[in-house]
Parts: structure tokens; C-alpha cells; sequence
């Protein structure tokens, strides 16, 4: 049939080939274009509870490096106005899409604490596990096997190369050091964009494409919130959170 | 008044019926694990022998010798389990997570099915696991077979890659004493204490991933080591480290020819045993002194 017509089949091709490159050139460009945010705040209502001092006695070392502040547990970190630091927040119902990461995160264990106490990351996510301390350190985090997070546990001795990671399914993973008992923090799994509120409890979840989302708020001593927002094309949707103080 | 009553009485039973399935998804189910016994994942071999979990005698092997402990369900939840007090006596295996001490595989990964069959022979020093070798040989590469449908990890998951160990070196003076600077630099003492009587500065408050108390090897008092006493095993428990317990893999912190030298160190610190006759007759002539306690905590 073509035979016959060999300059219209050509140029059917040629349009079909263009078409085709086309989407592959323009296809990424447009989302990354509309990406928009999530921002907002989050806040504790009522007293914060006392976070006990730590008695790092055990260590001499650690007591130096904290001879200039009184180290406290961080479990609830609250900021000026009441702003709740160290939340995480992501998208848990809406996203059509994987994202993908390319930043390389660090958790650092620095004057015989975690820095950051928690760590928010996408599922696949590479991070690293630094030591600015000269004690030795175990990184032991604790997930269950059972959701795909195989536990491991690896010496940090002073001067210790970093140890590089990444998680295989969402889950809120705890991690210690056996030889510091009173060093706990977190890796926050979640699938997709995330952000982790600061001082004041504030927060940005960047990269978010257009649509309507359900928004989790997590807290390790609070638990879950969840709101539900709608992001336009490149534009800013708002999602501010209270906890109420047990 | 009665048909109201047999209202009620439905509903309860529509709400038991949803009850269940969430239970289930809490706990694996026998009738999962029935599944797995029957997938190419759950069979072992340990040299020329292959393991049959279906072998019919196996399921009655557990059932007579494994079971009190570690239950039904491979959970380590059996009847003698709430017996078991830590750090006295560690409570038993849960093959469901299938987090195993004694691996020849790095951590945060499966064993080898010879790690598991080392296991069953060897026993656990210092724990209610006693040294099986009253089975045959195809006794317990079969049980090998059989703890792996106790968990879904051995459906997704390949074990490891184990650890390569140099052959080892001859021990001399300079490397015993090599081996003291690895044990300081690394900080073995912070739990095993600087002569190795396991009464570290972090010692007392160890615990083992649910949360029970541990204790950490006593080199002085002549216990084995439970994942075993050749210098072999020994070099394998601290760069693989005992997953499910505060001690770490050394892997990426000891290069393999100083994980010799703390080898030998080690041995010094332990009583005379058939391993050691070598080791500590140089630690004597050199006059070698314990760690100075003081002066590391600077």
C-alpha cells in the first residue's frame, strides 16, 4: 500500500519520529517546570515536657566536648513561639510518580549526639554516616526485617571512614550507639519528597508536582498528623500543624 | 426481644470476622510458612550434602529437640523461652527476623547455610543452646533447610558474601603488640574492658536489639567464644560482627593483616587454652602490660 505512496509515508514517519523525541525532550521539562511546595509550621500547644539532662560521665570524652552546654535528650525540641523542631513531613497518599534524589545526606555523630537527631530521607536514598568524635562510636539503627530494612551495626572508631547507606522501605527507623546508651536518633523513610521542620518549625517540601495530597506530620514522641492539600503548577500550598502536649 | 439479640450477636461475629485478618498481618501464619516449605528458596547444602526441609524426619527432628524453645512458629517464643533470663541466659533464635550472630557474612545479611550448620554443631557457649552433634550430619543440613521457611527474608533475599581471611601469619612479638594498638584504637575496652574481663565503662548498660540486657565476652574467665574458638572464628566475630547484639563489624575500621595482629592480642588475654600455648609464652617474655586505663580516657 505504501509502495505507492512512498513521500507520504515518509513524512508520516518523519512526523511521528519528531513526535516521539519531542515528548522525550519536553516530557520532563514540564513537570520540573510546575514543580511546586508545601510549606507551613508546626507547633507544640501546652508545656513541652522536661528533657532530662545526660550524664555522659561513662565517656570523660564526651564530657569535655560538652563542657561549654548541658547536653539534654531531644525527643521534643521546641523553638521560639512554640515551633517544633525535628518534625518530618511528606507526602503519604496523591504521588503518581517516583522522585528521584541525588543529594547525599549526612548523620554525623559529633560531640557524642546525632546531628541531625533525625534524618529524613526518600526510600533508595544514599546518606552517610560521618564521625567528627574522637571516641569510638557504634552505628547500630534498628528497623524490622520483616518490612525489607535489614539491621546492621558498624564500628565508628576515631578517624573512621564514612559508611554509606541507603533504606529499601518506608518505616521510622531507630538508631543508637551501644557504646553511648543515652545517643538515640532516627532515619525517617518516607516515599517521595520530604522536609524536616527547623528551629522555629518550619518547613519547605520542595520538587512536589501538581496535584491533591495527604500531608503526614510525624513526631517521634507525638505521632502522626495528616492534612490534605492541593498544589497547583508550580504554586505553594500551605499545611500548618499542632501537637497537642501530652 | 430475640431476633434483636441474634442482631447484636451477628455483629459481633462480622466484627470478630474482621478482627482476624489483621492479625494475621501482624504475625506470619503456619499456613505461610507451609507455602515457603515447599519454594526452592528453603533447601541448604553444606558440601556434598543437600538439605530436605519435606525430608518428613525433619519436621519430627525439631519437633522433639528445637521446638521447646524456639516454638512452633520459629519466633523462639516456645514454652521454655519465658524461662530464659538475659543476660544469664539469652533467649532463643527468632527465625522469623532471621538476624543470626554467627555469620561469615558481613552485617545486615544472611548467613551461609555452613554459618547455620556450624551453629547446630557448635552450640551457644554460655546459653541454653546446647552442642547438637548427637545428629548426623544430614540431620542438621536438613534442619538448616527448615529454619530458612520459618522467615520470608530467605524467599527475597541471597545470604552474603563471606568475608575473605587471609591465611594466617605467624605470630611474633611486634605483631602481639600490633595488636594491643588496634585493641586501643579501635576501643575493644569501652565494653570488654582493657584486660578483657568484659567490665568496660559501657559494659553494664549494653542491650541486644529487643532491648534485653547483654553482657560482652569475658576473655579472662575461660568462657568460649559463641561463634567459636579458633583464631579463624575469632577474626570473623569482629569484622562481621554478631548482628542482633551491641558488637559491631569492624570491617571497614581494621585492614585484614592487623585483624591478625588483634587476633593475637586477644589470645593473650585469655587463660591457657589449646589455642593459645604461643601466644602468651611471647606476651610473658616481652613483659607485655594491660592497657593503661587512665591514659585512654584522656
Amino acid at each position: 500500500m505504501n509502495a505507492h505512496h512512498p513521500q507520504k509515508f515518509a513524512a508520516a514517519m518523519l512526523v511521528a519520529i519528531l513526535i516521539c523525541i519531542g515528548a522525550v525532550l519536553v516530557g520532563p521539562k514540564v513537570n520540573a517546570a510546575a514543580d511546586g511546595t508545601i510549606t507551613g509550621s508546626v507547633k507544640l500547644n501546652g508545656t513541652a515536657p522536661h528533657m532530662k539532662g545526660i550524664d555522659m560521665s561513662k565517656d570523660p570524652y564526651c564530657v569535655k566536648a560538652n563542657a561549654n552546654n548541658a547536653p539534654k535528650l531531644e525527643n521534643v525540641v521546641v523553638g521560639s513561639g512554640g515551633g517544633l523542631e525535628n518534625v518530618v513531613l511528606y507526602i503519604s497518599e496523591g504521588l503518581t510518580s517516583p522522585t528521584e534524589s541525588t543529594a547525599v545526606q549526612v548523620f554525623n555523630q559529633k560531640n557524642c549526639m546525632y546531628s541531625p537527631h533525625v534524618l529524613a530521607m526518600d526510600v533508595g536514598e544514599t546518606f552517610k554516616v560521618e564521625t567528627s568524635d574522637n571516641t569510638a562510636h557504634n552505628i547500630h539503627p534498628n528497623p524490622n526485617p520483616m518490612t525489607g530494612n535489614i539491621p546492621w551495626n558498624q564500628s565508628q572508631p576515631p578517624g573512621a571512614p564514612p559508611v554509606e547507606k541507603s533504606w529499601k522501605a518506608p518505616e521510622f527507623i531507630e538508631v543508637k550507639c551501644n557504646i553511648h546508651p543515652w545517643m538515640h536518633g532516627w532515619f525517617a523513610v518516607v516515599k517521595g519528597p520530604y522536609a524536616t521542620t527547623d528551629a522555629d518549625g518550619n518547613y519547605t517540601i520542595k520538587d512536589v508536582p501538581a496535584g491533591n495530597y495527604t500531608v503526614t506530620a510525624w513526631q517521634e514522641v507525638y505521632g502522626k498528623q495528616t492534612q490534605k492539600v492541593t498544589v497547583a503548577a508550580g504554586g505553594s500550598a500551605k499545611a500548618d500543624f499542632t501537637f497537642q502536649a501530652k | 426481644m430475640n431476633s434483636q439479640l441474634m442482631r447484636w450477636l451477628r455483629l459481633l461475629s462480622m466484627l470478630g470476622f474482621f478482627a482476624v485478618p489483621t492479625l494475621v498481618v501482624a504475625q506470619l501464619t503456619r499456613s505461610q510458612q507451609e507455602e515457603w516449605l515447599h519454594t526452592p528458596a528453603v533447601t541448604s547444602h553444606v558440601g556434598d550434602i543437600t538439605g530436605d526441609a519435606n525430608s518428613g524426619r525433619v519436621k519430627g527432628d525439631y519437633r522433639r529437640y528445637c521446638v521447646g524453645c524456639h516454638g512452633e512458629l520459629g519466633d523462639g517464643n516456645g514454652e521454655v523461652a519465658q524461662w530464659l533470663d538475659p543476660p544469664m541466659w539469652p533467649k532463643p533464635r527468632d527465625f522469623q527476623l532471621a538476624i543470626f550472630k554467627c555469620r561469615s557474612t558481613p552485617t545486615g545479611t544472611l548467613p551461609t547455610d555452613e554459618d547455620l550448620y556450624d551453629t547446630i554443631g557448635r552450640g551457644l557457649d554460655r546459653s541454653a543452646m546446647p552442642i547438637w552433634n548427637v545428629f548426623t550430619k544430614q540431620q542438621r543440613v536438613d534442619l538448616v533447610a527448615w529454619i530458612k521457611h520459618f522467615s520470608p527474608r530467605w524467599q527475597t533475599e541471597k545470604a552474603g558474601t563471606p568475608i575473605q581471611i587471609p591465611s594466617e601469619p605467624e605470630v611474633t612479638a611486634d605483631r602481639i603488640k600490633a595488636g594491643q594498638d588496634v585493641f586501643a584504637r579501635v576501643q575493644c575496652w569501652k565494653c570488654h574492658g582493657v584486660t578483657g574481663e568484659a567490665n568496660g565503662p559501657s559494659a553494664a548498660t549494653l542491650t541486644d536489639d529487643q532491648g534485653r540486657p547483654i553482657a560482652p565476652f569475658n576473655f579472662t574467665d575461660g568462657s568460649r567464644p559463641k561463634c567459636g574458638s579458633t583464631d579463624q572464628d575469632i577474626y570473623r566475630i569482629f569484622m562481621t560482627g554478631l548482628d542482633g547484639t551491641p558488637m559491631p563489624s569492624f570491617a571497614d575500621n581494621i585492614k585484614p593483616d592487623e585483624a591478625w595482629d588483634l587476633v593475637f592480642y586477644l589470645r593473650t588475654l585469655q587463660p591457657h587454652n589449646e589455642f593459645n600455648g604461643r601466644e602468651r609464652e611471647i606476651a610473658k617474655q616481652i613483659g607485655l602490660k594491660p592497657l593503661n586505663a587512665l591514659k585512654l580516657s584522656q
